[in-house]
């Protein structure tokens, strides 16, 4: 840069002295610690995301031997596929799984499956109401959706920080990151689904006099039921993608050993876990793709 | 009686519509108001009565405001301004839950692409309108069942909307409207979406549905045929306003201004006169008391060669030819009866013009017109039938 243009670019900048510099990261710090004189309510969140993850979930798939958990799987996935006539899914499930247990990933898996059903099922139980709130009321709608853009867009690491703030470490804090990451795709598409519904069929309901309510469940959610699931399929995607960065904050599972074969620079094990997170992610989307009653 | 009343009644889209409620009432048109306010006049000022188990066409084109104009009829879209009274009760200043009793239990509607619901059976369908008010499942199988008889698909109820045609799928809508026994039918374009052949078949057990259930049915077109054809009434919309309430004979033969002039040029008139229509009063002989003399007279002094002879109930028996009538007063005959030929062309009072062409150009004689008890109500003459194809006042004596 010649020096003349220097002297210029100098003054320029002098223009913008006036402005000071915005403390917005210790703002944000202040209103998270103040939030923490709410301790026991995230002490609450954190049991009930505990219980569910670990005591219900976790418990739950330990219990069951590896080659009966296989088998059922198995067999749950021909029954969802029989009418098409084509075998792809069952066989991906029955191998796919096979594989992962044989590579000694089984008990990780059974953790990162924990996390992610966990994860998915707040996501759904918050998402879809928000979502129905949404498509009833324009305000609504014009106030969550920079909320949730903001929730997609913000890099995922960044959730860590609070999350570890608030839940410590370990699952629920994993749990929580997800849920943040993940949600979004249910609430629109929830919100998207019901307001795809042809004005036909919503005043065909009204016309024959439905309550509010009747129109919800009798119409616009069974209508909007197809949208809703490939919001859930992407919510559980999305917590799937999650759980290598979880694994920064301690969270274990398939993510966890990913995670040190970065660190470790190994090639072998990064390989393994990946193709084993790679396994459950198409087959978490192909079972929840077939529960879609999309295709009739 | 009348069943519904409208009074007044205007929707104006937009966000202060009470201001454009204050221009309308000065007398400005829709486009003025558009241009100055930006607000949009759905439905101008409408007033009209409809009476008990009459079919009401509203018709007019598109953007003429007749969609908006049924939907203010149930409140699906809440009204600016006006009265809608229901068996004398305004469903304008209704609450919610008043209206949902009228709207399960008093109108129906039925749409212009159906409204199905793809993800019910038809009977389930059928049973919609029942089951939001609560009615116990048996009851309204039982009723959605018998619905769906009336509407000819028995055996279809455990069919999904997608499996079935256009024509069925409304059908199907037409028999969900007819299951909680409504006393005002609403139909959107209802035939609208179907092929031509299947509209008027749908039109035809319409009426023959309506001669069984007397409803009030408010019926939306855009069709003058399909108007012509099913109203009893026809009221004609332009730019949310209506332009004319009237019987189809009083719109054709009576259009009130240049607009529905234009609009009715086109129409074939054949399809929408009945012989009853275009029938003359006839000349008549009695069988019981007039002998040939009179006969010869009477046609002497009309100028015809042949008349008709009825019995003193006015029933049809025959027609008797001047020639041969002149021929027995020359023999000095008594008696008519001998000379009366039993053989002659006859339609009924409700014979659509269209279909009298063949009868008439084949005919030597006028056509008799009969009324369901064969009495003798006109006759037919070929000049008749002329006139009322080129719009000309029919309905004069000959």
């Amino acid at each position: 840069m010649p020096e003349w243009y220097e002297s210029i670019y100098a003054w320029f900048e002098s223009l913008l002295n006036f402005v000071p510099r915005i403390p917005l990261g210790s703002w944000v710090e202040s209103f998270v610690d103040w939030l923490k004189n709410a301790q026991f309510l995230f002490d609450g969140v954190r049991g009930l995301i505990a219980f569910i993850a670990s005591d219900v979930f976790l418990n739950f798939f330990q219990l069951i031997p590896p080659i009966i958990f296989i088998l059922v799987l198995t067999g749950l996935s021909y029954l969802l596929v029989r009418k098409q006539k084509s075998y792809g899914l069952p066989a991906l499930v029955f191998f796919g799984l096979l594989l992962i247990e044989s590579v000694d990933y089984w008990d990780d898996l059974l953790l990162t499956l924990s996390l992610v059903l966990t994860a998915t099922l707040i996501s759904v139980l918050l998402g879809v109401p928000i979502g129905i709130w949404m498509a009833r009321n324009n305000l609504v709608q014009k106030i969550v959706t920079p909320i949730l853009d903001f929730m997609q867009t913000m890099p995922a690491f960044v959730y860590l920080i609070p999350a570890v703030a608030f839940f410590s470490i370990g699952i629920v804090p994993g749990v929580v990151a997800s849920v943040i990451f993940a949600m979004p795709p249910t609430v629109r598409l929830t919100n998207l689904g019901i307001r795809q519904v042809p004005t036909e069929m919503i005043e065909a309901s009204d016309a024959f006099g439905s309550t509010p309510k009747q129109k919800l469940y009798k119409v616009q959610l069974p209508m909007a039921k197809v949208t809703i699931m490939a919001g859930i399929n992407q919510t559980i995607m999305l917590a799937l993608s999650m759980v290598v960065i979880a694994a920064m904050i301690g969270t274990d599972g398939i993510g966890r050993q990913v995670y040190y074969a970065v660190g470790r620079n190994d090639i072998a094990m990064g390989f393994e876990a990946g193709i084993c997170l790679v396994i459950l992610a198409i087959i978490l989307d192909r079972l929840t793709q077939a529960l879609n009653p999309a295709k009739k | 009686m009348a069943k519904i009343k409208v009074e007044g009644l205007t929707k104006i889209f937009g966000k202060k519509p009470k201001q454009g409620l204050k221009l309308l009432k000065e007398g400005k048109t829709k486009d003025e108001i558009l241009k100055e306010t930006g607000l949009t006049v759905g439905v101008n000022q409408a007033s009209f009565e409809v009476k008990d188990a009459e079919v009401f066409v509203i018709m007019g084109l598109s953007g003429s405001g007749k969609s908006t104009l049924v939907r203010l009829l149930n409140r699906l879209i809440d009204p600016t301004d006006g009265k809608v009274w229901i068996d004398n009760e305004d469903l304008a200043q209704m609450n919610e839950k008043e209206l949902r009793k009228v709207r399960r239990e008093k109108m129906s509607m039925v749409f212009q692409k159906f409204g199905l619901f793809p993800f019910r059976t038809i009977l389930s369908n059928v049973e919609y309108g029942l089951e939001v008010q609560g009615v116990d499942e048996k009851t309204r199988r039982e009723k959605a069942i018998q619905s769906l008889e009336l509407v000819g698909l028995k055996g279809y109820e455990n069919q999904y909307p997608d499996q079935l045609s256009g024509g069925m799928q409304q059908r199907v809508g037409l028999a969900r409207a007819l299951a909680n026994d409504p006393s005002v039918l609403l139909m959107d374009e209802a035939f609208s979406a179907l092929d031509p052949l299947i509209r008027k078949d749908m039109q035809d057990e319409l009426l023959e549905l309506q001669e069984k259930m007397q409803k009030t049915i408010i019926f939306i077109t855009h069709d003058l045929d399909e108007a012509l054809r099913i109203g009893d009434r026809i009221t004609i919309m332009k730019d949310g306003a209506v332009v004319q309430v009237g019987t189809p004979e009083e719109i054709l033969t009576n259009p009130a201004n240049e607009y529905v002039e234009r609009f009715v040029e086109d129409v074939d008139r054949s399809k929408v006169f009945t012989a009853g229509n275009i029938m003359v009063r006839p000349e008549m002989i009695t069988i019981e008391k007039d002998g040939p003399r009179v006969a010869l007279q009477r046609m002497k002094d009309a100028g015809i060669s042949s008349v008709y002879v009825v019995k003193r109930n006015k029933e049809l028996v025959g027609i008797v030819h001047a020639n041969e009538v002149s021929k027995a007063v020359k023999e000095n005959a008594a008696d008519l009866k001998p000379l009366v030929q039993k053989d002659v062309p006859t339609v009924h009072t409700d014979t659509p013009m269209h279909d009298l062409f063949d009868t008439v150009s084949n005919s030597p004689v006028p056509i008799a017109v009969l009324d369901d008890d064969n009495r003798l109500k006109g006759i037919i003459i070929r000049s008749a039938v002329l006139s009322a194809l080129s719009g000309n006042e029919v309905n004069g004596n000959a």
